[in-house]
């Protein structure tokens, strides 16, 4: 239950099985936790982080949800990388979530490899990792385990619900799911269902990951080696979506790698493609490429209208909360025309909600990054909302 | 920060004609002055749509529901009858299509409160007159080059649209441009020159 900076096994990305860092607690053992694809999982661990203190009331809780390849080390140190936390901007001391007023609670999701139970992990009932045999989960699953979580730590509601991208998915599936439980929700570059476009670059990411050879239909732990080279380009396809065309252009244009002219050969040439290499080589040692499959999988089967006859307002019918939506002007993963969905299906069942969009020339990824206008407006929402709690 | 009943004149009589704990949008809020007021001095359900990120960011900041968008465009995405009241304070005359707007606000309001700078404000007809250049008063205080108000009219153009469209206006007041009513201006023809701004409520 310690931090533990211990260095993983070359090859096994993300944390080894049974390793831990940061937080964790065994759930789903009494009643384990049905998925929506059916199956039944149990018990299962659920990696997590915790900063600030909870007060008395236990009213200053703060979930904060982490998108795709993210972890549980949203502040501080992370010990998998040595690097500060993916939301070091946000979270912290006198931060935009401030941890010396709230209590911040970041879980690992389900299918992941940072040490809440996904399918590299071992299988009770084989004795050796998952792989394909893990159940397909999807974001409401996440979801559920969360819940699950906030029950062991005797939390009943939280001030906030908060994440970008996969985050935001989650920040939705909580006020349409346990709408009693959140009392303000901040979905950050989000959308309420994945696009045909969203789905057709995920599949190209996990075909990637199936056509490598080493892959071996999901049992690569079996033959001691891993899917590197089909992850590190299902990252790159993937990383090109989190950036914008002018953000790329603004940071490498058509500059050349070390060189002064063309070898007209197909070395990294250009800045970009050294870039993008890097970005695909470094990730595969971050993440594990079978669970790289079953997340993006969760969320390309996130569609929050689905069970409501496709129509969104019916989703926040029972809605309580009070949202702040946001979106960035360069982002075309989840562009703004998304976010404005989710607000006008807010406005139709009279939800207070406040939405602006953010101009950002970089990319998707804007919400992980230095935009002092997100803070700003976070800080002012976070404020009021406060204030309406009576923190 | 000022005290939410420290407004502008001019948005005070707006306020004050929302009856309490009525349903509000203002569309073009700003800096959320108004809103506040409707919210902490006529326990309103008030809401916002402003087209400025800096104007939402304030009113993010004072727990105020704001959208950022635009009347011309974003309106048809709020439900027939949703509000009490749909507000259009000092915006019509920067719309792309005033006509447009002022029906949507009917659909979406069971009524609608609308000011605007009056052009047959006797200011702005001698500065035509004797200067030969566009106006420059209080309230229109942009050069023509940069102003965003696209679509200037007087009272009685807009008076003559209401008719058009069919809209009741159940009430109206020629606003002085200290943003007070003015007493005497009874007759339409009065008020297209005296007033500055007019102020209106009306019902479909």
């Amino acid at each position: 239950m310690t931090g533990n900076k211990g260095k993983k096994p070359r090859g096994l990305a993300g944390f080894a099985p049974g390793e831990q860092a940061g937080l964790s607690v065994i759930l789903g053992a009494a009643a384990p936790l049905r998925l929506d694809c059916g199956a039944e999982l149990g018990p299962f661990t659920v990696a997590y982080q915790t900063y600030g203190a909870l007060n008395a009331a236990k009213s200053n809780a703060v979930l904060v949800c982490h998108a795709l390849t993210g972890d549980h080390f949203c502040a501080g140190d992370n010990p998998f990388t040595g690097k500060a936390g993916w939301w070091d901007l946000m979270v912290g001391p006198g931060k935009p979530l401030d941890t010396d007023r709230y209590f911040v609670i970041c879980p690992n999701v389900l299918g992941s490899c940072y040490g809440t139970t996904g399918p590299r992990d071992i299988n009770p009932a084989t004795g050796e990792p998952w792989g394909l045999a893990f159940p397909v989960i999807t974001i409401r699953d996440m979801v559920r385990a969360q819940a699950m979580l906030l029950d062991h730590l005797g939390i009943a509601d939280l001030f906030c619900v908060i994440g970008g991208s996969m985050g935001g998915m989650q920040v939705l599936e909580w006020v349409v799911n346990y709408p009693e439980r959140v009392f303000s929700a901040i979905p950050i570059a989000a959308t309420s269902k994945h696009s045909a476009q969203n789905i057709a670059f995920h599949e190209v990411g996990r075909q990637a990951v199936m056509a490598d050879p080493n892959w071996h239909g999901g049992a690569y732990f079996r033959h001691n080696v891993t899917p590197h080279a089909g992850l590190a380009v299902a990252r790159m396809a993937a990383h090109i979506t989190y950036m914008s065309e002018a953000g790329l252009t603004r940071r490498f244009g058509r500059a050349l790698q070390d060189r002064d002219a063309f070898t007209y050969g197909f070395d990294a040439d250009f800045e970009v493609e050294s870039y993008l290499r890097h970005q695909g080589i470094t990730f595969v040692d971050r993440f594990d490429a079978n669970c790289y499959l079953y997340i993006t999988r969760a969320m390309d089967y996130f569609d929050l209208a689905a069970d409501y006859g496709g129509v969104l307002a019916k989703a926040f019918a029972r809605a309580r909360a009070r949202f702040c939506v946001m979106s960035f002007t360069s982002d075309w993963l989840y562009p703004t025309a998304e976010s404005r969905a989710i607000v006008h299906a807010l406005n139709a069942v009279a939800a207070p909600v406040s939405f602006v969009e953010i101009e950002s020339d970089k990319g998707h990824d804007s919400f992980l990054l230095d935009v002092p206008e997100m803070f700003a407006i976070l800080r002012g929402f976070l404020d009021s909302a406060a204030r309406q709690r009576g923190l | 920060m000022n005290r939410p009943q420290d407004i502008r004149v001019d948005l005070l009589l707006i306020g004050q004609m929302v009856r309490p704990g009525s349903r509000v949008l203002d569309v073009g809020c700003g800096d959320g002055a108004l809103l506040d007021y409707l919210v902490s001095e006529r326990g309103a359900d008030a809401r916002g749509i402003e087209i400025s990120q800096a104007g939402v960011n304030a009113c993010v900041a004072r727990g105020l529901s704001v959208v950022q968008g635009d009347a011309d465009t974003d309106l048809k995405d709020y439900p027939s009858g949703a509000f009490d009241y749909a507000i259009l304070s000092q915006t019509l005359q920067a719309t792309r299509n005033p006509r447009n707007v002022l029906i949507e606000l009917l659909r979406i309001g069971k009524r609608a409160i609308v000011s605007f700078p009056n052009f047959g404000y006797w200011r702005v007809r001698g500065g035509l007159f004797f200067k030969g250049c566009m106006p420059n008063t209080g309230t229109l205080d942009n050069p023509w080059y940069s102003t965003p108000n696209i679509h200037f009219c007087t009272i009685r153009d807009f008076v003559n649209l209401c008719n058009e469209l069919g809209i009741t206006i159940e009430k109206s007041l020629a606003i002085s441009s200290s943003g007070r009513p003015i007493p005497w201006a009874h007759s339409l023809w009065v008020a297209n020159i005296a007033a500055d701004q007019g102020l209106f409520v009306l019902r479909r």
